[in-house]
């Protein structure tokens, strides 16, 4: 795999900060607030009516997409809903942040679905969460909030009551039905066999080939986000870890640094290397232990069986150096709290090379193996257009020819550093996502080791500085998964006013619907394993 | 007449009993080959203990074949271990049934589980029924031939009379159509009793799953039944594997010393072939669904060169 260097969008030459904003100044779009905030955001207030506009020319000049849309009760501070619309430039280390007005009286916005796919997700979410309305939407089905919730109650608005009293009264969600001849629903869920969290899958099917499936999550829907805004921000941390357990540290870190940008922290060297191993440590026993699972669902038990002693070792060994098998409680913001002696950096190198080299014997054995390879190649294919056009992100999307890796494009920690080998291939299909799982795991120990050989001396963690009211940030983690992001805007009195969370299972749960379409209904758990995605980090 | 009522009364309490010592036994071995430690090999029994201890769940929508089915495979299975000659070749009650009945036995237990499988109307089972109907489709001519393959080397259908031929005849064991028959039945006892790499009986996921998807509506005592009544199946393929292709130590003569060496020979041979089992289940991994017609007509061709080379190689 060759160093990449990424080139301009569509070979406009490599943007910076000032050139964005003075683009952005020069138009008739009715900007207002233009602020760079360095080293890589530009802030702009849009007005409500010319955001399609905008999106369009952002779209068109930088190739922007916007990864995360957010909305906030603001009405005690300014009398109106605001909406943020972060835009991931393309090729560059840059985001456009546009914030959006909504007034009270006229909870309308323009809505960008029919332009891309996970805004329109995202609208839906803010349409049963805060009531606001995106007009010329083409389907407000319901999305975290489930039939039963009544009609106008809106949890996230800052003057929601408690809850009334109400239950399932077996409202079904409307589903799309595929008719014909010969056609055949299965349903599936939402409990399943084994330990697996809950989601309903409704699979059409023809024979055994599968013509349509439709997944209703948000089961495990707590209302997370809103939980933040009731502690303060140093215990919100421990919440972040408990977002979706298989990515505590990252979680937890993209908290870490959007509390960081927020109050603008500057970290220790020392923490910010740390901060690489741990997440990389979590990024190892993750991508082992899904490649032993993957290896499992086509019935080939004995490599998971040894995926699993190694994910153990692994498990094991961050119990040693943070006394949790999860790497619970190492991130503070601010830094790390887990400094690392010298017996311990040998016990990690010592462990995680000898766990990596017997990885490579799995997988040598699982890949040899003819029969397993007949179930990986080819099935469960994602194209790369698809991926493209549904925003699919991390593992699953470079193994669909998207050349994307947050540590790469937009480094956080220590990762400037340390370059990285970004594994992609082409095929989408299970066997491409497994072979990107085993090349970034053989990547994170290389990591590892190159950050332990760097680790610089000093202190590991710099003391938070209340947050100013009304400052906002962003952080931005590329964890096992994918990319993470969390907005974090701070209220009065040093406490939050509003987290959002993106986990990549938020982008990649719709990409499933398409990987299975001609595939047969036994194939859909090894593709479903395949992009192993989160039901509590979706649901939130 | 007394030794004939003890040599089908110990028949019964090998399949019986010994069944779930043989299922504990494979998923022992493939325990060690993995690398895990595994259960006990007595842990079936267990299993179905507390299975019987159990509430047995049973939806409204179902009928009464929903109830019968499990004992019908039980009576089925029992039935068909008075029939085999596990011990002697003078099997007491042979005569009621040759090969032909006792296929047809298991097949009248498939028939019924598929409609049970049907009866409660979910999508798992009536998935479970479609796919196990597939494959019992496919597997039937091979059945059907590897034993004509083996009748026209005997002249005779007779269980017995083949295994005594075969254990006269030591030179007809190193023919051709010998080997190639024992693989064609070897694959189909493998698609047959659920293994992999057709159905694999360690998984969890419902949307694969052949024979347990089937049996995923069954509770308690009913499905303490049919996961005893699929071990005596199991058993019996592998004693009629062991028996009629490598029929050493069955007894001859009905002797009390004759049949001890028979009951050892037969635990080391069914012993023996659970191992080879377990070692096929960890070394290969499960056919895509679409590819087992493939892997069942290889078997069919198999079988089908067995019979041709038992007409032209005499």
């Amino acid at each position: 795999m060759p160093w990449t260097r990424r080139s301009g969008f569509l070979g406009f030459p490599v943007p910076d900060l000032n050139g964005v904003a003075r683009q952005l100044r020069a138009t008739t779009l009715k900007l207002t607030d233009l602020q760079t905030c360095p080293p890589r955001e530009v802030r702009v207030g849009v007005h409500r009516d010319t955001l399609v506009p905008f999106a369009e020319y952002v779209r068109g000049r930088f190739g922007a997409r916007p990864e995360l849309i957010v909305a906030e009760d603001t009405r005690a501070a300014c009398g109106t809903f605001t909406l943020r619309y972060l835009f991931e430039l393309d090729g560059v280390d840059l985001f456009v942040v546009a914030s959006v007005a909504v007034p009270e009286d006229d909870r309308r916005f323009p809505s960008l679905a029919t332009r891309w796919y996970l805004a329109s997700r995202f609208e839906r979410e803010i349409h049963d969460l805060f009531g606001l309305i995106p007009t010329d939407h083409p389907d407000l089905r319901r999305l975290p909030l489930h039939q039963f919730w009544p009609a106008a109650y809106h949890p996230l608005l800052k003057d929601a009551p408690s809850p009334p009293a109400f239950a399932d009264d077996g409202t079904p969600f409307p589903f799309r039905r595929v008719e014909g001849e010969g056609i055949h629903e299965i349903t599936v869920g939402p409990v399943h066999a084994g330990i697996i969290e809950p989601g309903h899958f409704r699979f059409s099917v023809e024979g055994e080939t599968i013509v349509n499936l439709e997944t209703r999550l948000y089961f495990v829907h707590k209302g997370i986000e809103r939980l933040f805004e009731t502690i303060p921000p140093e215990r919100a941390v421990e919440l972040a870890e408990r977002i979706s357990g298989d990515s505590s540290v990252a979680h937890a870190l993209a908290f870490c640094q959007a509390l960081e940008s927020t109050a603008a922290l500057q970290i220790p060297r020392r923490a910010a290397y740390l901060r690489v191993v741990l997440l990389e440590l979590e990024r190892l026993y993750n991508h082992i232990a899904d490649v032993g699972a993957i290896c499992t669902d086509t019935g080939f038990a004995v490599a998971n069986a040894h995926a699993m002693r190694l994910r153990e070792d692994l498990l094991r060994l961050n119990a040693r150096l943070a006394d949790h098998r999860l790497l619970r409680g190492t991130l503070i913001a601010g830094g790390v709290t887990c400094d690392l002696t010298a017996e311990q950096i040998a016990d990690v190198r010592e462990t995680v090379q000898r766990v990596t080299d017997e990885f490579d014997d799995i997988v040598t054995i699982a890949l040899d193996n003819s029969l397993v390879l007949d179930r990986l190649h080819g099935t469960g294919r994602l194209p790369k257009q698809t991926a493209r056009e549904l925003q699919v992100v991390g593992l699953a999307a470079r193994a669909s020819g998207i050349d994307r890796d947050a540590r790469r494009d937009h480094p956080f920690a220590a990762y400037a550093d340390l370059p990285l080998r970004v594994p992609v291939y082409s095929e989408g299909d299970v066997w491409a996502r497994l072979m990107v799982r085993v090349e970034e795991a053989r990547e994170a120990a290389n990591l590892i080791m190159r950050a332990l050989d760097g680790l610089p001396e000093g202190k590991i963690s710099a003391p938070l500085p209340p947050l100013p009211a009304g400052a906002s940030g962003f952080g931005l983690v590329e964890g096992w998964r994918g990319p993470i992001w969390h907005w974090l805007v701070a209220g009065e009195d040093n406490r939050l006013a509003r987290v959002k969370i993106k986990d990549p299972s938020f982008a990649n749960w719709p990409a499933i619907h398409y990987a299975i379409l001609k595939n047969i209904v036994p194939d859909f758990p090894l593709v479903n394993k395949s992009f192993n995605l989160s039901y509590a980090g979706n649901d939130l | 007449m007394i030794t004939k009522i003890a040599i089908e009364t110990i028949q019964l309490l090998i399949v019986g009993l010994g069944a779930p010592l043989l299922v504990g036994l494979v998923r022992r071995v493939k325990a060690r080959l993995q690398g895990r430690r595994g259960a006990g090999v007595l842990q079936p029994y267990a299993d179905l203990r507390k299975l019987l201890a159990k509430e047995a769940v049973v939806s409204e929508t179902t009928s009464w074949i929903f109830r019968f089915t499990p004992y019908l495979l039980v009576a089925t299975m029992l039935l068909s271990a008075l029939l085999v000659p596990l011990l002697t070749t003078r099997t007491p009650l042979g005569f009621l049934g040759n090969i032909i009945v006792l296929m047809y036995l298991f097949l009248l237990g498939t028939f019924f589980l598929a409609l049970a499988g049907l009866d409660a109307g979910s999508a798992f089972g009536g998935m479970g029924s479609s796919r196990e109907m597939a494959v019992a489709a496919l597997a039937e001519p091979t059945v059907m031939i590897a034993i004509f393959a083996m009748a026209l080397r005997v002249g005779n259908t007779e269980l017995d009379e083949i295994v005594r031929r075969g254990a006269t005849d030591s030179l007809l064991l190193l023919t051709p159509g010998h080997l190639l028959a024992f693989l064609a039945f070897f694959i189909v006892a493998l698609a047959e009793t659920g293994r992999l790499p057709v159905d694999n009986p360690a998984t969890h996921l419902e949307l694969t799953m052949i024979h347990e998807a089937m049996v995923l509506e069954y509770s308690g005592r009913y499905l303490m039944l049919i996961e005893w009544a699929a071990g005596m199946k199991l058993l019996i393929f592998l004693a009629l594997l062991s028996n009629l292709f490598f029929p050493w130590g069955v007894a001859l003569t009905v002797t009390p010393a004759a049949v001890a060496v028979a009951c050892v020979a037969l635990v080391l041979k069914v012993g023996a072939l659970a191992v080879g089992i377990a070692m096929l289940e960890t070394a290969v991994a499960k056919l895509r669904l679409f590819r087992l017609p493939a892997l069942l007509s290889g078997s069919f061709a198999l079988a089908l060169l067995a019979v041709v080379s038992f007409l032209f190689v005499k």
